[in-house]
């Protein structure tokens, strides 16, 4: 079974992020790049797949040079190849874009399973499975917490407000995972030391045969048109418990609409 | 993964000597930071306090790839001396246990097997060593010999094909744990190295207690009443002192690197503590003291890594000479201390707790500072680099 897990490299969740007011994209070279948290769930899923039918995962990223390190530390994990797609002209795509890059890579290299995860802790869209999917044209199980393969057809449950799903689809399939899936493995020291002989394939937008017009900051159908620095946080209302404690606990969490 | 700490480098790095790390080298130091931060520092201090190191990490160490990752075949990483370093550095900024554990395992019970045992022994001891499922220790201390181990009285006598073992060995990191453990012994022709296995009749190890550092690491002695072993116990592969020293050069190598994560872990716990302790109606990190003191700290702790990386990049060359490894061991571990010393004094009487790290490393390293060649001895090996008088032997 052939496997594609997409890997996004975001700044570090601890760092400070800040936009640039150039041209108010998200400023990644003055932070250091971690792999988004929700990929490294799917890349457990991928490798755990793939032990259990006998497949091969693949790691599909699209993202600057930086971004090696990212694809190194996945196949440093366990994952058995790596494709990088990396060009000056993808800087500042949007979901659109973005979408439009990676199904072009994935139909140009074939899958049975896409795996990522539901949503970057950088642009917090969560819109990438779903374009991909209806992009490529296969379903799309989204939100898995956990996944079956059996054959041809693979099974996903999730957790909903109402309840727990469980949706069936055929491969090939589109699966993004949450973090309740599994937990992500180490590196192991050995995992680090195979990855470097492991094939990273660079493709550019024209090796990729993705037309430059379609992607990057100019072609985004978004744009950003102002952004503010998050506001101090404001000082906790103090209530002094004069015997009437709870029913002013309960007249704020009414004024909050909580209850 | 919940607890998964910063992957920028530490904001007490302002020299960024770690952009100085390669790929696999960070990899190396983001996966042990996160693995120390998910299984040891939640419970360390429970350790500490408890004296123990839960056995169950040895083997978790070993799926990591800790244990002898810088050795090559036999289950082993073959990592390079500074992802060794690296690595030892973050074992220590969560403790000198956990990474004593670590450096017994790897520099002197893996090394020695894997340097001059025979085919055989290592293909009975190195993969399970390399996996956790099995523990060595190293024993070459005694009750009446430490700095001057070329006195030593534990013997092995020839008997028929094999050899009588004699003696006791002291402050045994390990000892009780320890599946196999590495020997040095006199015999009729020099100082050899044995392997004893757990079990073997007349060989007892006994906990050491009431020790007040390194409380998270098992230390031992151990009891050789004439024990019988075959003759391919012996290491075929070394005669004389240079047996045992060249494996605690190995492992002064990893304390060289060690320290300066129990120094940083200090110095951090001190920053965090200035900028919110409120003493006089401000934070204490605004009074120019108490930022002299920090300044002072990062200085020191920088100079400290700076020299680590220096000595690896000399070991990756291959010319890295003994008396450079004293020098810097004994320059590190210093400034370690004194960065622990400072940073106590800036958490007040929290200083004195274990719900910070401080005293903790503070202890600890008062082991560090003696154990694998004291503060004297590596004087004593770097003056006779410089004089070219010995004053020691
Ligand atoms: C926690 C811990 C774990 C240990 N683990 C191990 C282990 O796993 N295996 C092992 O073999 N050993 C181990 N050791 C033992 C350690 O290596 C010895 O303690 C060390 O070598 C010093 O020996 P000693 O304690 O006998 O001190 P001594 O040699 O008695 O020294 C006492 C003092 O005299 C000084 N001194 C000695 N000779 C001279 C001289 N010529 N000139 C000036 N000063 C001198 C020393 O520097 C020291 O300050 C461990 C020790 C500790 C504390």
């Amino acid at each position: 079974m052939n496997i594609v897990v997409c890997v996004k490299q975001v700044p570090d969740t601890w760092a400070e992020r800040t936009l640039r007011p150039a041209d108010s994209c998200l400023d990644r070279a003055s932070v250091d790049g971690v792999i988004n948290e929700l990929d490294e769930y799917a890349i457990e899923e991928g490798l755990l797949q793939a032990e259990a039918h006998d497949g091969e995962v693949t790691i599909l990223s699209m993202g600057p040079q930086k971004a090696a390190e990212s694809i190194r530390k996945a196949l440093s994990m366990g994952a058995d190849k790596a494709v990088h797609l990396v060009d000056d002209g993808l800087a500042g795509s949007d979901a659109l874009g973005t979408s439009l890059a990676l199904s072009t890579v994935l139909a140009r290299i074939g899958f049975d399973l896409v795996i990522l995860g539901a949503e970057a802790t950088d642009a917090r869209m969560g819109v990438l499975p779903a374009m991909l999917a209806e992009r490529l044209r296969v379903p799309q199980l989204s939100l898995a917490r956990k996944v079956e393969i059996d054959g041809n057809t693979v099974t996903v449950h999730r957790l909903t407000e109402y309840g727990y799903d469980q949706v069936v689809a055929s491969l090939p399939a589109v699966v993004s995972v949450v973090e309740k899936i599994n937990e992500p493995r180490y590196p192991s020291f050995k995992g680090i030391m195979a990855a470097k002989k492991k094939p990273v394939e660079t493709l550019s937008l024209a090796d990729a045969g993705i037309d430059p017009a379609q992607v990057g900051l100019g072609a985004a159908a978004t744009e950003v048109l102002s952004f503010a620095k998050r506001p101090p946080r404001q000082a906790g209302t103090i209530v002094k418990d004069e015997g009437d404690g709870g029913s002013k606990a309960a007249e704020f969490l009414a004024a909050q609409k909580f209850i | 993964m919940a607890q998964r700490p910063p992957a920028t480098p530490a904001e007490s790095d302002l020299l960024r000597i770690d952009d100085q790390l390669s790929p696999d080298e960070r990899l190396v130091r983001d996966t042990v930071r996160a693995y120390t931060a998910e299984r040891v520092m939640p419970s360390i201090a429970d350790w500490f306090e408890a004296g123990i190191l839960p056995r169950e990490l040895v083997p978790e160490l070993g799926k990591l790839g800790l244990l002898g990752m810088h050795l090559t075949g036999y289950g082993c990483a073959g990592m390079g001396p500074v992802a060794y370093g690296v690595a030892c550095r973050e074992l220590e900024a969560a403790d000198s246990g956990v990474r004593s554990m670590v450096s017994v395992q790897g520099s002197l019970a893996m090394y020695p097997i894997w340097r001059y045992g025979s085919d055989a022994q290592k293909e009975e001891w190195l993969p399970r060593m390399a996996a956790g499922e099995a523990v060595g220790c190293f024993g070459l201390t005694e009750p009446d010999h430490g700095s001057d181990p070329a006195s030593m009285k534990t013997h092995a006598e020839p008997n028929g094909t094999g050899w009588v073992l004699s003696g006791s060995k002291m402050w045994i990191t390990n000892g009780t744990i320890a599946d196999i453990a590495v020997v040095w012994a006199r015999t009729p022709d020099g100082i050899r190295g044995f392997l004893v296995p757990r079990g073997a009749r007349g060989f007892t190890a006994r906990a050491i207690h009431k020790k007040m550092s390194l409380r998270a690491s098992v230390t031992a002695e151990l009891h050789f009443d004439s024990v019988k072993l075959p003759a391919d116990a012996m290491l075929p592969g070394v005669s004389g002192l240079k047996g045992p020293l060249s494996c605690l050069t190995e492992a002064r190598f990893g304390i060289i690197w060690g320290v300066t994560g129990a120094g940083r872990s200090c110095l951090e716990a001190a920053i965090a503590y200035s900028r919110t302790r409120e003493q006089f109606g401000q934070p204490i990190g605004g009074f120019q003291l108490t930022q002299s003191k920090l300044a002072w700290m990062a200085a020191d702790l920088q100079r400290a890594q700076l020299l680590a990386l220096h000595i690896g990049r000399l070991k990756e060359a291959g010319t890295l000479r003994p008396e450079q490894v004293s020098l810097a061991k004994m320059a590190n571990v210093r400034t370690a201390i004194d960065l622990a010393r400072q940073a106590r004094t800036i958490l007040g009487a929290n200083g004195i707790t274990l719900e910070y790290p401080v005293i903790r490393h503070a202890n600890n390293l008062e082991s560090v500072l003696t154990y694998e060649g004291t503060e004297e001895i590596h004087a004593l090996a770097v003056g006779q680099a410089l004089t070219g008088i010995s004053a020691y032997r």
